[in-house]
């Protein structure tokens, strides 16, 4: 279950976001799909999840979104802004965008309206901010793959968040709208939002982590910064799966 | 009793030179389908976004029974309101029998169901593909269902134009609560049963062309909005 802000780990820094997972469990049935995770995400910066297909990736990123409830332990997520468990500080894009049945203003602009602000000064400026300027009045359904993740990407930055969680983001684009993603991605993150953000692809993950996590079996293979977890893994399972071999 | 070519010929000028009985017929019959339209739109909208976003004990058996009203015979819902509008029944002393209310009451009960039951199929779908990001922002309920009925726009309209289809049609529900009472509560479907059986088939006919002109303007109305949905990618 999430936790209030109250009750988190005392080893949070107050004004940084700080995301804690302790003895983090999810079972299918009698099936453990996940843990025990403990886990210490804290300031900003860029942390890149890698693992193969079925290592808990996305789970662990829902549940550290609150988009689902653990089978045991912990998780919490605070942020500066945050008064509590919720949401509205933390934003996630997802591998498939989904996105609402209207143009592309209206997708940005039904994000805003929840957060009381309707300004459309400041959708486009988001809008621009994706390279979607232009954009505002085509059906977002009919953009492009990579145009429809930007435009997932403005409307999770509506939000304002501290914590941006990427699901695979660019798991179907192509390399130049992989890169546009990348540079988006960046601009975010030196903003001062604290990027998780899931890949397969290790090469993306050295241009863009500051720190890697590797999953394999449900559990945290290696967690580190970048330079040290992708230069010189220490466990078996996370030399094996940046070596190519497979893991499963 | 006329043969048919004169008689259609003699519909057809009714049609097409306004006759005022033909358009007082055809303006009830819109006036009580469209206020039944109006109120099964109202309540089974509410329903149908409450069973789409909602889970609770006992829903599965609300869809089962929801689905199984869409086959409501008509003439049990008139004989059922019938029996509740009549001077000895709970509603009488409403005095509504026999009156365009009575009509409208009783196709609201029959096509309610079918705008509930088509709509929350809709929206039960498109909450499904929405339901992730909706718990990602938070959504409060209203919110949630504000969004689906908006998305879900051309597919609801498409069904209550078949819901106002199936009223605009029906005959053995009005026939029974409103009695087919000239300039009262005479309506397409019911004067062209009586007319017929008179042998009067002019008016038959002649309401039988505004009916089939109805229906094809419905369904070029449903086919329009299908297409332009596609084409925005709004569908």
């Amino acid at each position: 279950m999430l936790k209030r802000v109250a009750d988190l780990a005392t080893d949070a820094v107050p004004g940084r976001v700080a995301i804690t997972a302790r003895a983090l469990t999810y079972l299918q049935g009698d099936r453990t799909l996940l843990g025990p995770v403990d886990l210490d995400l804290q300031g900003a910066g860029r942390v890149l999840i890698l693992g193969p297909n079925g290592a808990g990736k996305s789970l662990l990123l829902r549940l550290m979104h609150g988009l689902i409830a653990p089978t045991s332990g912990t998780v919490s997520c605070a942020t500066p802004s945050a008064n509590g468990p919720g949401r509205a500080t933390q934003a996630m894009v997802f591998q498939r965008p989904v996105l609402l049945r209207r143009s592309v203003a209206a997708n940005v602009d039904f994000v805003l309206k929840q957060g009381g602000r309707r300004r459309s000064a400041e959708r486009d400026a988001l809008l621009a901010r994706v390279g979607l300027d232009g954009f505002q009045r085509q059906p977002a359904r009919k953009l492009s793959g990579g145009e429809q993740q930007r435009l997932a990407i403005a409307r999770a930055l509506a939000v304002a968040p501290d914590v941006l969680f990427l699901d695979e983001p660019t798991a179907n684009l192509d390399p130049a709208a992989t890169a546009q993603i990348e540079t988006i991605v960046r601009d975010v993150s030196e903003a001062g939002t604290k990027i998780v953000f899931i890949t397969h692809d290790i090469g993306q993950a050295r241009r863009l982590a500051d720190e890697v996590l590797i999953m394999a079996g449900g559990r945290i293979a290696e967690h580190g910064p970048a330079s040290q977890v992708l230069g010189a893994p220490q466990t078996d399972a996370a030399r094996a799966f940046l070596d190519g071999r497979l893991v499963f | 009793m006329q043969d048919i070519s004169s008689a259609f010929e003699l519909a057809l000028s009714m049609v097409l030179g306004g006759d005022a009985d033909l358009v007082e017929i055809v303006a009830l019959s819109l006036r009580v389908s469209l206020s039944a339209l109006l109120i099964a739109v109202v309540i089974g909208l509410a329903v149908s976004a409450t069973l789409a976003v909602t889970r609770f004990p006992g829903r599965g058996a609300i869809l089962v029974l929801l689905n199984a009203l869409m086959g409501l015979p008509p003439v049990v819902v008139g004989l059922i309101v019938y029996l509740h509008l009549s001077r000895a029944g709970p509603l009488g002393f409403l005095g509504l029998l026999y009156t365009p209310t009575a009509m409208i009451i009783a196709q609201a009960i029959l096509i309610t169901p079918i705008i509930a039951a088509l709509s929350r199929q809709i929206l039960e779908d498109l909450h499904d593909e929405y339901a992730e990001q909706f718990r990602s922002w938070s959504l409060s309920w209203r919110a949630k269902v504000g969004a689906l009925l908006w998305d879900g726009r051309y597919a609801l309209i498409t069904v209550g134009l078949a819901g106002f289809g199936r009223a605009i049609a029906e005959v053995g529900a009005v026939m029974i609560v409103g009695g087919n009472i000239d300039h009262l509560t005479r309506v397409m479907t019911t004067a062209i049963a009586l007319e017929t059986s008179k042998g009067d088939l002019a008016l038959a006919l002649a309401l039988g062309i505004v009916l089939l002109l109805l229906a094809l303007v419905i369904n070029g109305l449903a086919m329009t909005l299908r297409m332009t949905a596609g084409r925005l990618a709004y569908a």
